[in-house]
């Protein structure tokens, strides 16, 4: 076991994936002798080279559609897009083509190609880069998403994103890029847990937290408050946005009879009333009480200032566990 | 060979701005640059290309009959772009890799297309007409410019291995308006991909005319992103042939992308969809008939004596059996069954459309036992 950070196991896997395969080739804007603005990139162009780990030209949909093209030639191109605001951009290669050749082709076409974002707010930055365009993704058939919340799982999922005959759109929390955990260097990957499983956290009897990314570590937050009162918060880290692994997920909402679900991306549309509406056809006859959403709001990413108010935090969480435990606001302490 | 950069007084006529070796009547006009690259081509393989030119206007005709009869959802016919399509693609080497739009029917019939891939993707049977790897072409691009992009990452896996293969992407003068084909000149010449450009400028986007995607000639963009470029007649086979050639000799030998502008015409509609008398006038469309590509390289090897009747016969029988086996083929297509809408959605086991499928898979069971 070795100590990293969210950052440097993501660097870690990227190393490892492009030493198992040779056709593992990066492409980015400034990933070469930057490093990447995040340093996700660091040292990779000294030990693989430019012919590999591509600095591109300022250009999205340059990169993504350059990266179908390596994917028909036989590469497993890993791209990673600076800010999640500037994915936009590149949508229409994503989902037009990166999604759609597979089934086009009827499988004669594989585009395993690996399109890690930065992700998602927190960290006081400009406008553009602190957005949560999951949804986008997950509802487009042909992709797959990835969310990550710890370096462990970030090292793994990362490689076998990359090992994917499918595309995945993988999401990397900014916020946690600092955040350090174990993580096993030389797991090998055929033992590991499939990349679409949904994993439990924190175990509980009264409520589940479903949530994923970031988040996750806020809902923890909530769990130990929660307990202070005598409240078991189940949270479960969802890891996987296409597909949801809702066998995992229903047997925790038949264990509690109770559902939160908690994201930062604003609601309507979104994964929140997804998943929702999913776990309701599964396991309607389970539940206790209607679930809840904590969501970001229906507004555009707010500037810095404000995003505290925009994130769902631990009081909003504790909040909605008190509405689907019918106690009003027992636990955040306000008034009835 | 410099292209033309100052602006079109008059794009109707800017086709004599454009490099040509078969002048409109068919006479051979000496070329200072161009000559060099069909010195070898006799008049046997000119018959070849003309065989060729007529075979595909013939599956064209095919291709709008089967749309009208309603076979096919839609057709986007290449009348007129003959000389292009054949003459480009008959340069290629079979290991070049053709990344094309939907408009190129006389390119992946000079790849080797069977009869049913002209119209299984029109007819609305499967989302790729063909099987990229057995053409060594990708599937046919909707998506306008997308190709483009496509086509430079492909070139980049090329120059990675060292590979003495091209990749070549066709697109619309419409295309070069596109963010997409702008990124993919700018990828092509920063990496120095073995890239080919070919625009067939056939001077209408739908009904948009050229004029409204440029004011000056297309290929003058090229040198402005460091891409040497031509200007063909594309209505000339031999020039496009020629123009072909040096562009992949240039991509071959590691000197990066080129680029080829062919200048030509959509003598059809858009597609069979569309009603091209709504914003094109006649004078406009016969002025160009007058260029038609295969009349005038008959022309040409009639006035040298070189094109015999058992030729135009064989021809035509050829054309003829071509039409008669893409009709059989499509007419014989067996649609797949329900639960085929799930195929190939994912190379691996997703679990949210697997159980969709189990749901569908149960729903379609109620009804069996029915009336
Ligand atoms: C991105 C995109 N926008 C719009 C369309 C609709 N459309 C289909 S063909 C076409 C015109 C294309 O003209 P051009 O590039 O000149 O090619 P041509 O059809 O003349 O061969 C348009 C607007 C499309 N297919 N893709």
């Amino acid at each position: 076991m070795t100590e990293l950070t969210l950052g440097k196991a993501l660097g870690a896997g990227l190393r490892q994936a492009m030493r198992d395969d040779e056709k593992v080739v990066l492409l980015g804007e400034d990933i070469g002798k930057l490093g990447g603005v995040f340093r996700i990139t660091d040292g990779l162009l000294d030990e693989f080279g430019a012919a590999r780990v591509i600095d591109t030209p300022l250009a999205e949909s340059g990169i993504v559609g350059t990266a179908v093209g390596l994917a028909f030639r036989g590469y497993r191109p890993v791209v990673e897009i600076q800010f999640d605001g500037f994915v936009y951009p590149a949508f229409d290669q994503i989902v037009s083509q990166v999604a759609k050749l597979h089934y086009r082709t009827q499988g004669r076409v594989k585009m395993p190609i690996t399109i890690r974002i930065p992700w998602a707010g927190g960290i006081g930055a400009a406008e553009h880069h602190s957005e949560s365009p999951e949804a986008y993704f997950a509802h487009t058939a042909g992709l797959r998403v990835i969310a990550v919340s710890n370096p462990e799982d970030a090292y793994r999922s990362l490689r076998q994103a990359i090992a994917s005959d499918d595309p995945v759109v993988f999401f990397e929390p900014k916020r946690l890029y600092h955040h350090k955990g174990e993580v096993d260097l030389e797991a090998s990957l055929a033992d590991a847990p499939p990349m679409g499983l949904a994993r439990v956290v924190r175990q509980g009897t009264d409520v589940t937290v479903l949530t994923y990314g970031a988040m996750v570590s806020t809902a923890l937050q909530a769990a130990e408050a929660a307990e202070d009162e005598g409240i078991a918060l189940e949270v479960v880290d969802l890891r996987s946005l296409s597909p949801v692994d809702y066998d995992s997920v229903a047997a925790s909402v038949r264990k509690t009879g109770r559902v939160v679900v908690v994201h930062e991306a604003s609601r309507e549309a979104g994964l929140a009333p997804e998943v929702i509406a999913s776990v309701t056809e599964r396991c309607f006859e389970y539940l206790e009480s209607a679930p809840v959403r904590v969501t970001g709001h229906d507004v555009p990413y707010p500037p810095a200032k404000l995003e505290k108010y925009h994130l769902p935090d631990l009081d909003r969480i504790l909040d909605a566990v008190d509405r689907v435990l019918d106690r009003p606001h027992s636990l955040t302490g306000a008034d009835a | 060979m410099s292209p033309q950069t100052t602006p079109i007084a008059d794009t109707a006529q800017d086709l004599e701005l454009s490099e040509r070796i078969l002048a409109p009547d068919g006479t051979r006009v000496p070329h200072a640059r161009l000559d060099a690259f069909v010195a070898d081509v006799d008049a046997v393989q000119l018959r070849a290309l003309h065989r060729d030119m007529v075979i595909l206007r013939r599956i064209d005709a095919e291709g709008v009959a089967l749309q009208r009869q309603g076979q096919l959802g839609l057709w986007a016919p290449c009348q007129g772009q003959e000389a292009t399509q054949i003459g480009t693609a008959r340069a290629l080497d079979p290991q070049d890799y053709v990344f094309p739009s939907y408009r190129e029917t006389g390119v992946i019939y000079a790849r080797g297309a069977q009869p049913g891939d002209y119209v299984r993707m029109w007819r609305g049977e499967e989302g790729a007409a063909y099987d990229p790897a057995a053409l060594r072409v990708a599937p046919l691009q909707i998506i306008i410019g997308a190709q483009t992009l496509h086509a430079v990452g492909y070139a980049l896996g090329i120059r990675h291995e060292s590979a003495p293969e091209v990749a070549v992407t066709y697109f619309g003068d419409g295309a070069t308006s596109q963010g997409d084909v702008n990124e993919a000149m700018i990828f092509a010449a920063s990496y120095q991909a073995p890239v080919v450009f070919v625009c067939q400028n056939n001077h209408w986007a739908i009904s948009e005319p050229v004029a409204v995607q440029s004011q000056y000639p297309i290929a003058g963009r090229a040198p402005g992103f460091g891409i040497p470029s031509l200007r063909v007649d594309g209505n000339d086979v031999l020039a496009c042939l020629a123009a072909m050639r040096w562009a992949l000799a240039h991509a071959r030998a590691g000197k990066g992308p080129a680029y080829i502008e062919a200048v030509t015409y959509r003598m059809g509609p858009h597609t069979t969809a569309d009603d091209p008398t709504r914003y094109r006038d006649d004078a406009e469309l016969e002025s160009w008939r007058r260029r038609d590509p295969i009349a005038r390289l008959e022309a040409y090897l009639r006035a040298s004596g070189e094109l015999p009747d058992e030729h135009l016969a064989e021809t035509q029988a050829a054309a003829d059996a071509v039409a008669k086996e893409m009709r059989a083929a499509c007419l014989g297509m067996v649609t797949r069954p329900p639960l085929a809408v799930f195929d190939g959605v994912y190379a691996e086991p997703h679990t949210g459309l697997e159980r969709q499928r189990d749901e569908y898979a149960a729903y379609l069971a109620s009804f069996e036992g029915e009336a």
